[in-house]
């Protein structure tokens, strides 16, 4: 005859315990180890590469119209709202009238004077009182954009590009605060309204995020250049700023150039050849 | 008359807590609407991971996708089911909506169900609603 005693049930309950316990987490242990080993993650085949992506813009080769069809292309295929684009009333009823002091922009025309103040000069030479300058997001390699994010919605990629998470963005504007160059825009009201043709291969914004060029890290992955090197009639090249081969190294080498603001420290990556 | 008490009480307490599933008995419920297969997606049966786990976990998946292709520059997704994904919600043939082409068959009648308003479409744009 068995004696059960209780303290050998106790026992026995206490080890079946244990086993339940145990058996959920060895299966998601075991499910987990399985999944990872089947589902893999990896860069577009066609992708360009960079250590440091840059920009060199061929100032002589510029002129209103070509630096208007860069801003176009750009900011189309970008989905950039202008805010002179009459409103649809049909698909947006009841949009508030526009404050023209808001504007978004990730590549713009702008004066010498304001370009570069730091080398304006009594008598600088005519030419550059007249030409329109390109400017962009200079994809600082010391950012301080990325220093001031406090969420790290703006970083800098391996590659050298100034990215935006939009995700992440909460809208406090430190990084605006921080870019010595204007180059960031902040979305003070829903941005669809004044966009005139939405592209679909690219997201638009939302309402409190701040945005900026991007490099075209979208089309880099597809092995494609930039919209505005494309639009630029070969005055704008980017490539990799450290390979010593690459065709941007080859014409900073060939001629002058110049970057915007570079006593700050911020070592930005778009040279101006002037 | 404690007996009675005791019987009296447990019989409420019973109603109590089953009320609910006979309120559910009583009324018509509707039941949760089952994401539409169409076109492309019904033809390919397996999504990139298992159904159940695309049902329960779809939000963590495009949460991983969104910081890989950001963040990593990753963008291509190799599935359980062999099949190389682009990964994006809206853009490409290879996409979310390359192959579920009803937004509104697959995505919202079970969000609206749900009660659940993820804000995915406020910068993210559905290609058959621009056209």
């Amino acid at each position: 005859m068995m004696e059960k005693s209780r303290r050998s049930f106790l026992k026995v309950a206490g080890i079946a315990a244990v086993g339940i316990g145990a058996a959920p987490a060895i299966n998601f242990a075991a499910s987990d180890s399985h999944g990872s080993a089947q589902v893999a993650k990896a860069k577009n085949e066609e992708a360009l590469h960079a250590h440091r992506w840059g920009m060199v813009i061929d100032t002589n080769k510029i002129n209103e119209e070509v630096a208007e069809a860069v801003r176009h292309a750009c900011h189309k295929a970008h989905n950039v709202p202008d805010f002179n684009h009459e409103v649809d009333e049909e698909k947006f009823p009841n949009t508030r009238p526009v404050n023209h002091k808001q504007e978004i922009k990730w590549i713009w025309e702008e004066h010498f004077q304001y370009a570069f103040p730091d080398k304006e000069d009594e008598f600088l030479a005519e030419k550059f009182q007249h030409l329109p300058f390109l400017v962009t997001c200079n994809h600082c390699k010391q950012a301080p954009c990325v220093q001031a994010c406090p969420t790290q919605a703006t970083f800098k990629r391996e590659d050298g590009i100034v990215l935006m998470d939009y995700h992440r963005c909460i809208g406090c504007r430190f990084c605006m605060a921080a870019c010595p160059y204007g180059s960031r825009s902040f979305n003070f009201r829903d941005p669809r309204p004044f966009i005139e043709e939405t592209a679909a291969a690219f997201p638009t914004r939302t309402k409190g995020v701040v945005e900026k060029c991007n490099l075209c890290a979208e089309r880099l992955a597809l092995g494609q250049q930039p919209h505005c090197v494309e639009a630029s009639e070969g005055a704008i090249v980017v490539g990799d700023l450290e390979d010593p081969e690459s065709e941007v190294r080859a014409l900073l080498n060939e001629h002058y150039s110049i970057r915007r603001k570079q006593s700050l420290g911020t070592e930005p990556s778009v040279y101006y050849i002037v | 008359m404690s007996k009675n008490m005791i019987i009296a009480g447990l019989a409420v307490f019973v109603i109590a807590v089953l009320s609910p599933f006979w309120f559910n008995m009583a009324t018509e419920t509707q039941a949760a609407p089952k994401p539409e297969l169409l076109g492309k997606a019904k033809a390919e049966k397996k999504c990139v991971l298992d159904k159940y786990e695309m049902r329960a976990n779809h939000m963590s998946l495009l949460d991983e996708w969104r910081d890989s292709v950001v963040r990593d520059a990753d963008r291509k997704y190799t599935g359980t089911n062999g099949h190389t994904f682009n990964m994006s919600l809206s853009t490409g043939e290879n996409s979310c909506l390359g192959c579920h082409e009803d937004k509104a068959k697959f995505c919202d009648s079970c969000h609206e169900y749900a009660s659940v308003s993820p804000y995915c479409w406020e910068c993210h744009t559905n290609p058959k609603e621009i056209e």
